[in-house]
């Protein structure tokens, strides 16, 4: 086998072990919360004999490892479930919103990684500069400001002001293209404000890393332009941890956007769960740490191999 | 008279110094530098480092490494004012008209990009060629510069070659673009002597058939000599003196020149056998998780007071040896005695007796000290250590000690950093000479060294070894140190002694292959060395 697939097969194995540690865990904390389930979903006013029903319905009784085994085989065959709340199956409920979540991160991701990459590009371009100065100086003010505060912000003077975007960010699947963008046009905004400055410092300081190389000089003194210096020498080599900052940012915008999906009002995996955590839904919340994990660990897996893809050493051995 | 191609003019060079504690100064590298270079012509610029000489080479490119400027003074480039040039005269400057060699060429290139690529870029970028027309050019340079598979060979990446293969891939894309100038900076310092000589070959070989200028930069005056038509000598960023490569080599007018031309003048007597103090015997050795040996049945003896030089180039296994009697790494086979007795195998296992007696001192002096200590703190653990001396007493020995290594009282309270390399070489020494070893371990001490320097490091080797009696392990690829300093020789060659016995038998001939070859490729001070090896190489394989 040769080295790169074997590393990259060892990459994904760790991935499957973390992820199934990780519902080990999901499993765990949700069983040591407090309070029982079914007198959660009769109420106060449940009889003795209802409630010990519903546990032998709901398999409460058995043991925690039988439980775990049970609930982990189900997900295996694609059954998160359902609901307590409202007996709805989650699997169905959670692809709605899950994809909500998905498209509101592909429209910031689509924006703000470019960006990112080339206001890191124009830093080192200018680097201590007034160019330089700004870039830094912004990002660095939009990561330092809380992001219901940015939201609020950008509702104020977008939506309350100026009425140029909506301030409740409502999509529902019989809207077209260009209304779903106009509708999560602010909190797409927020969010690349709060990614873009992590980001960009990465992609500014590992690339400034990189221009400290002989082969930058070498470039320098074949007569290419600076820009051409950084983006054809200096960046090939700085791609392992842009990539990694990257799909940390990327995970980010799937697993983190609680808060902003609740300020807009969005209808995705944040709002889902802080509903069904109100609610003490058990289910739905393992289920949503479950996606949430697999998401994490899915997008750092890429991160590792696209790292391992970009060293030329790995990718053409001796 | 032939026509100018770079004429340089009271060319002054400035820099920013950061002297630990104290606000930063403004310092002069280059003084009032002047000199002319014709088309054709190969001028080799020569000094210790610190000379300014990669700096003035630097400055046909006007180009400042670091925070260097060139501040006075003209550069002029085929009639053109380049030192006051703006970015985009540079530009069109730098990779057509001047290109530069790097003293590392593994360094200097992207280790993301396939060789090709890199060998053409300043070719394209300047659109002096085509594509087609340019990868065509780079593989009949790759042929005139004898890498292997010209054809195919650009498509490998940097870190598919050899050292010897890069810094020769090196010169074909200095020489790419058809320039008037090449400046090469120590293109072969970083060698081995055996690759050295190979490469050597075809620089000059290259410079000849492309009738292209070069500046060649270095240190080592007799590499110089072979590829050079006329020399100019440097020292703390002045000209000492320019001549042509005969007058300098042959009649000196400065006495620094004539100490650069006559270093390595030590003589050595050869010290008579004698029973060992180290004796090493069939010690085999290998790394954790590699599958061939690194050393292989390794039997050696030294004498004490006398030097073993273990030779070899690099990957030869010299520093490995060092690595299993020191007990960094245990043997697989074999016996080491020390002194009467049998050393353990394992450092962790040695009683103390055996660490004093048993110093090393290594090839980089600077990151074997901690930067943090003062010299007293340095020199001063080994006496508290094996001897548990304290206060008045331990002082009065760290002076006898920086007395015995010629710096005087007031080095005791500098830190590393202040120090120049030979200054810091010399602690080194005197902190392993602290513990009153029988046997020190010197592992390429003089390399990083510039050759007046190293010379002063040898001398005072060799006093403290008669004052002291103490015994060397002295591992160098340097055959001019060996003959130096060495009682008795061991030359390695892929993990395995080739040769071995006192210094007058091991230099004398019939010698075996490697060390014929290895004895042949060390760079003499006289012209035309390079061609009668070369030509010796042709006639034995024409031959066979």
């Amino acid at each position: 086998m040769s080295p790169i697939l074997k590393l990259v097969v060892q990459r994904l194995a760790l991935g499957v072990l973390l992820l199934l540690a990780a519902s080990v865990l999901i499993f765990v904390g949700t069983e040591i919360l407090p309070g029982d389930v079914a007198s959660a979903i009769l109420g106060q006013g449940a009889t003795e004999q209802a409630l010990a029903n519903l546990r032998i319905e709901l398999g409460l009784n058995d043991p925690p490892v039988t439980r775990y085994f049970n609930w982990l085989f189900g997900v295996l065959q694609g059954d998160l479930g359902v609901s307590l709340s409202n007996r709805r199956d989650i699997a169905e409920a959670m692809s709605v919103r899950l994809s909500n979540t998905l498209f509101l991160a592909f429209w910031a991701a689509i924006i703000a990684v470019p960006l990112a990459i080339l206001l890191g590009l124009v830093a080192v371009r200018y680097e201590g500069r007034w160019p330089d100065k700004v870039v830094s100086g912004a990002t660095l003010a939009t990561i330092s400001i809380p992001e219901f505060l940015l939201g609020y912000i950008a509702m104020y003077f977008l939506a309350v002001q100026y009425r140029i975007f909506p301030s409740v960010a409502n999509i529902n699947a019989s809207m077209s293209l260009g209304d779903k963008l106009n509708a999560i046009a602010l909190p797409v905004l927020v969010l690349v404000l709060v990614v873009l400055g992590h980001m960009m410092r990465m992609t500014r300081a590992a690339i400034l890393n990189v221009m400290q190389s002989a082969y930058v000089e070498t470039a320098e003194l074949k007569g290419l332009r600076s820009f051409t210096i950084i983006w054809r020498h200096a960046f090939p080599n700085a791609i392992a941890p842009v990539v990694n900052v990257v799909m940390i940012n990327l995970a980010y915008l799937v697993v983190g956007v609680v808060v902003v999906e609740v300020v807009f009002v969005y209808p995705g995996m944040g709002q889902y769960l802080v509903d069904h955590v109100a609610k003490r839904d058990i289910p739905v919340v393992q289920a949503c740490g479950l996606v949430f994990a697999a998401v994490y660990i899915g997008l750092n897996l890429v991160a590792d191999i696209v790292s391992i893809l970009a060293n030329p050493r790995l990718r053409h051995p001796k | 008279m032939a026509e100018t191609l770079l004429e340089v003019k009271n060319l002054r060079i400035e820099a920013t110094a950061y002297p630990p504690g104290e606000p930063p100064q403004e310092i002069v590298i280059v003084h009032d530098c002047s000199f002319t270079l014709e088309k054709g012509r190969v001028l080799g610029l020569i000094g210790e480092s610190g000379a300014g000489k990669s700096t003035i080479g630097l400055s046909a490119m006007s180009y400042g490494r670091g925070g260097v400027r060139l501040t006075g003074g003209e550069v002029r480039l085929n009639g053109r004012e380049i030192r006051s040039a703006g970015p985009g005269v540079l530009r069109s400057v730098r990779g057509r008209e001047v290109t530069y060699v790097a003293q590392s060429a593994a360094a200097a290139f992207n280790p993301a990009k396939r060789l090709m690529e890199q060998v053409i870029e300043a070719t394209l970028h300047h659109g002096l060629m085509g594509r087609a027309e340019a990868e065509k050019r780079a593989v009949d340079l790759f042929r005139q510069l004898d890498l292997p598979e010209p054809e195919s060979f650009g498509r490998r990446y940097p870190h598919q070659v050899s050292g010897g293969q890069l810094q020769r891939a090196m010169t074909a894309l200095a020489l790419c673009p058809k320039p008037d100038l090449v400046v090469f900076d120590e293109p072969t310092t970083a060698l081995d002597v055996t690759t050295q000589i190979d490469v050597l070959a075809a620089i000059k070989r290259a410079i000849q058939e492309t009738g292209v200028a070069a500046l060649y930069i270095t240190h080592d005056l007799a590499v110089v000599a072979q590829v050079s038509d006329e020399i100019m000598v440097l020292r703390h960023g002045r000209m000492v003196e320019h001549g042509t490569t005969r007058q300098i080599i042959e009649d000196p007018q400065e006495d620094y020149t004539r100490a650069l031309v006559s270093v390595r003048s030590i003589e050595h007597e050869e010290k008579a056998s004698a029973a060992p103090i180290l004796t090493v015997e069939g010690v085999t050795a290998r790394y954790t998780g590699l599958a061939r040996d690194v050393l292989s049945e390794i039997t050696v003896e030294i004498a004490p007071g006398q030097t073993l030089a273990v030779v070899g180039e690099s990957g030869s296994g010299k520093s490995t040896l060092a690595r299993a009697i020191t007990g960094l790494l245990p043997p697989t086979a074999g016996k080491i005695s020390f002194a009467g007795r049998t050393l353990t195998p394992k450092l962790e296992d040695r009683p103390r007796e055996d660490l004093r007696e048993l110093q090393m001192i290594y090839q980089m002096a600077d990151v074997a000290m901690n930067p943090r200590q003062t010299v007293k703190t340095i020199i001063g653990r080994p006496l508290e250590f094996y001897f548990g001396l304290r206060g008045r007493a331990r002082d009065e020995r760290i002076q006898e000690l920086l007395d015995e290594i010629e710096l005087g009282k007031g080095f005791a309270d500098r830190y590393p950093a202040e120090l120049s390399g030979g200054q810091k070489q010399r602690v080194c020494i005197a902190r392993a000479l602290a513990a009153k070893p029988k046997l020190i371990i010197c592992d390429e001490v003089t390399s990083a060294l510039d050759p007046l320097v190293a010379d002063g490091i040898l001398k005072l080797l060799l006093k403290l070894q008669k004052d002291e009696d103490v015994a060397y392990l002295f591992i160098t690829h340097d055959l001019a140190t060996v003959r130096a300093i060495a009682d008795s020789i061991a030359v390695m060659y892929q993990g395995k002694v080739v040769r071995y016995g006192p210094k007058s038998q091991v230099l004398s001939p019939p010698f075996d292959a490697y060390t014929d070859l290895l004895l042949a490729s060390v760079p003499e001070m006289r012209l035309g060395w390079l061609e009668e090896v070369i030509e010796n190489r042709r006639m034995e394989s024409a031959g066979n």
